[in-house]
């Protein structure tokens, strides 16, 4: 019985995903998504943030320490950033990033940076369909994160 | 903290009520930290939507606001200005998105939906107990604009804004204003004389009170932002004193040097010290650099002999000035794309009379080389048979560009009409893909040109090649299915309209975004046609997208209306979402410096003298935020997005 409800809350689990979606490309991709009616799973909180390039990795950090099952850094793409160079500065701070959390061990499958731009919707539904069920085949991030409760 | 958050939920109609259970969600809010009073609605947005809020924020002595409804990119200056009315400060209200990013797409997980609702209340709620009240800063708008570019764009946006009573200046990289109008014979659809309607409007340009005109300038460098740009402008060296100048045209039949004209697209010859054309405005030579044996090898001077005002130079050098202006309209128009090297089939440009349909406007022109009688550039000989070629390279990216250049249509019917009239014995063919005539009076114009007699062939050309004084055009009709072979004496080709060659540097120079053609980027493609994602910077005519004249006027003279707009009021407010520093805990590195887009960041010595901290000009900065996550020791934030505000964010959003 008690394994049966395991798998039955397995099935259940759904990721969470914290998106850090910039103004002016990604979180108008999302908008999009809405506005065209285009379904993903319920998994991304989206942070508004002006630019992608305001996204410190400190709070990706915090993400999975506070227990985020995947973080998603989506900007402009490059050349049409709203402030000429910020995703430049994103693009290379978490290439870097990324290799960092791969190097002390931590599933970098988990982290994903992506240029999604305001007529995208429907890249964005994609995005966050894709990067659930990766999460899904890892599970609840439990290295990272620190309890809380 | 001892907040008092008041949370308003919408159901947006069905929108989202239809979806998320909006009283769950209302309900949740109530429990988390600082919430005090919850509220849900059908329609928050209207007029008694609002004004419940008003009420309940003054009643409940609600100092936060959390809406969750739809986008805030929708309502969040609608919202903003509801807090307003209840005596809040407006940036102490924060959004959630139920709409656009949960209910509409969730529509088959109602559970999933409303949970993801509840988290996004509890993220939001996290965010606003942490806002601070923004105030808004006011700066001052310099009421001068800068044209770039003086052809009809320009033209039409510099004399509006002038006639407004604002001040102008206006840079064009070339010795006469008038741009790639000047050049043309007649326009569509209504054939009246370029220059009858052209060069009386460069006039006016030259004389308006309010219009300070540089020819032969580049601008070299911008820096500021709206209401307050500061432009350094080359003066390129002309060798001619335009004061001492009559423009009586004496040294230009002196000199003995004869190269081809510009202005003529090849077909015609001029001296080295020339007007560009008879009408140029200003009316005064110049003297081309390159060509002139004085400049080169230091021999002649005949001009300056010649020149009863003594207006000759040859010591002229380029000057540098500076010109304040409060905003900026980009006219650089266009060049057509360079066909020899994408049609080595139609002869990649060794053939004379294979000629692109700008030359052919020089030839139909009566003061262009041939004094407007259609003859072939090789021997004179009148032509007996004209053959069009449309979209060469456009509309095919495998041979030059992928987009449409919008005016070859309609110029290619309006030389056939022409060729007909002149010579209604000469066979026209025109072999096109489609013919896109979709303007007031277009397409009448179209059945005109096919009624002059013209022949139209639906399909592609794939050879030119010379038998005898001939060139054989093999194509294929592909409405019949049959190849077609002509005889012509003479081809014009309608080739793609590119953006000028130095476009993307001039807009890194500006500062605004451009395409990966090189054409400059409107803020948006329907609702800000005009502006660019760079505030106080505006555009006009082809250097946005190929475009006719009309069109390119009606741009040019609604650009000219925004930065009228902009001019009618005396200063403008500041967002007040900027960085700030905290020069306590500033090193004074200086990493944030070459990071900044803006240059709105700088090192100011401490008021004690001892050391030197970042400051921002609020002026200048744009609120991106770069130089927080660059920033070592944390001393840089973001107004209304800090370091706090997103960490309270990510820590709701994680949280169950």
């Amino acid at each position: 019985m008690s394994v049966l409800n395991n798998q039955d809350k397995a099935k259940e689990w759904r990721p969470r995903i914290v998106v850090f979606a910039c103004n002016w490309c990604s979180y108008a991709g999302a908008d999009l998504a809405g506005i065209s009616r285009i379904k993903y799973p319920a998994t991304a909180r989206v942070i508004r943030v002006p630019c992608s390039g305001r996204v410190n990795p400190h709070f990706v950090l915090q993400a999975f320490q506070y227990g985020a099952d995947g973080v998603l850094v989506s900007g402009c793409h490059p050349g049409d950033c709203h402030y000429a160079t910020g995703n430049y500065f994103t693009r290379r701070r978490f290439q870097v990033f990324r290799r960092l959390l791969e190097y002390v061990g931590f599933e970098k499958e988990r982290f994903h940076a992506r240029w999604i731009s305001g007529s995208e919707g429907g890249k964005f539904a994609e995005t966050i369909t894709e990067i659930t069920a990766a999460i899904k085949k890892l599970g609840p991030n439990r290295k990272m994160r620190r309890e809380l409760h | 903290m001892g907040r008092r958050i008041g949370v308003f939920v919408c159901w947006c109609g069905s929108n989202i009520g239809g979806v998320v259970d909006v009283s769950r969600v209302a309900e949740a809010a109530k429990k988390f930290p600082g919430v005090v009073f919850t509220q849900e609605y059908k329609y928050t947005c209207s007029e008694p939507g609002q004004e419940m809020m008003v009420q309940a924020i003054k009643e409940h002595q609600l100092d936060r606001v959390v809406v969750a409804s739809c986008s805030p990119r929708m309502h969040e200056l609608t919202f903003r200005k509801t807090v307003a009315r209840a005596g809040l400060n407006p940036y102490l209200m924060e959004m959630v998105n139920l709409r656009e990013h949960c209910s509409w797409v969730h529509p088959d997980d109602p559970e999933g939906a409303t949970e993801k609702a509840i988290a996004l209340v509890r993220k939001a709620v996290a965010k606003a107990a942490r806002l601070e009240p923004l105030y808004e800063s006011r700066i001052g708008i310099t009421k001068r604009a800068l044209i770039i570019g003086g052809g009809i764009a320009g033209i039409q946006a510099a004399l509006d804004i002038a006639d407004h009573g604002y001040d102008v200046v206006m840079v064009e990289k070339e010795a006469t204003i008038g741009g790639k109008m000047a050049i043309l014979d007649k326009t569509f659809p209504t054939l009246d004389c370029s220059a009858c309607i052209c060069t009386p409007k460069m006039v006016d340009v030259a004389q308006h009170p309010r219009i300070t005109l540089y020819t032969l300038a580049e601008v070299e460098q911008v820096s500021g932002y709206i209401g307050n740009f500061e432009v350094t402008i080359r003066l390129k060296a002309r060798y001619v004193d335009i004061k001492k100048c009559t423009g009586c045209g004496l040294c230009e039949t002196k000199c003995p040097v004869k190269v081809p004209s510009e202005f003529e697209q090849g077909l015609g010859m001029r001296s080295a010290i020339y007007k560009p054309f008879p009408q140029a405005v200003p009316n005064k030579p110049v003297i081309d650099a390159d060509n002139c044996r004085k400049l080169r090898e230091g021999k002649c001077g005949l001009c300056a002999k010649i020149c009863p005002t003594g207006a000759v130079n040859y010591e002229d050098e380029d000057v540098f000035i500076t010109e304040k202006v409060g905003a900026i309209v980009m006219a650089t128009g266009f060049e057509l794309i360079d066909w020899t090297q994408y049609y080595g089939e139609y002869g990649g440009g060794k053939y004379p009379d294979v000629i692109t349909g700008l030359q052919f406007e020089r030839l139909v022109n009566a003061s262009g080389p041939t004094g407007g009688k259609i003859k072939r550039p090789s021997d004179g000989k009148v032509p007996e048979t004209v053959v069009f070629i449309k979209c060469v390279s456009s509309r095919d990216d495998k041979k030059g560009k992928a987009y449409c250049s919008r005016v070859c249509c309609m110029y290619t019917a309006k030389h056939a009409i022409q060729v007909k009239e002149k010579l209604p014995d000469t066979e026209v063919y025109v072999f096109y893909m489609d013919a896109r005539n979709p303007g007031k009076g277009y397409d009448e114009f179209f059945e005109r040109a096919k009624k002059a007699g013209a022949k139209y062939i639906r399909g592609r050309v794939s050879k030119i090649y010379r038998e005898g004084d001939k060139y054989i055009v093999k194509g294929e009709d592909t409405l019949i299915g049959r190849n077609i072979v002509v005889e012509a004496d003479m081809v014009v080709l309608a080739t793609a309209m590119v953006p000028v060659s130095n476009a993307a540097d001039l807009a890194q120079r500006v500062g605004f975004s451009y395409d990966k053609e090189g054409f400059f980027t409107e803020a948006h493609p329907k609702l800000r046609p005009v502006e660019t994602n760079t505030a106080g910077v505006f555009l006009a005519g082809c250097c946005q997208g190929p475009k006719d004249i009309p069109d390119t006027v009606a741009q040019a003279s609604a650009a000219a209306s925004k930065v009228t707009a902009l001019f009618s009021r005396d200063e403008m407010e500041t967002t007040p979402m900027i960085a700030s520093v905290n020069p306590d805990l500033c090193s004074g590195c200086g990493l944030c410096l070459s990071i900044c887009p803006y240059k709105a960041l700088s090192l100011q010595e401490t008021p004690d003298g001892k050391r030197f901290v970042a400051s921002v000009n609020a002026g200048l900065c744009q609120g991106c935020g770069a130089c927080t996550a660059e920033c070592r020791p944390g001393a840089l934030n973001l107004k209304g997005f800090t370091n706090e505000q997103v960490i309270a964010e990510v820590r709701a959003a994680c949280l169950f």
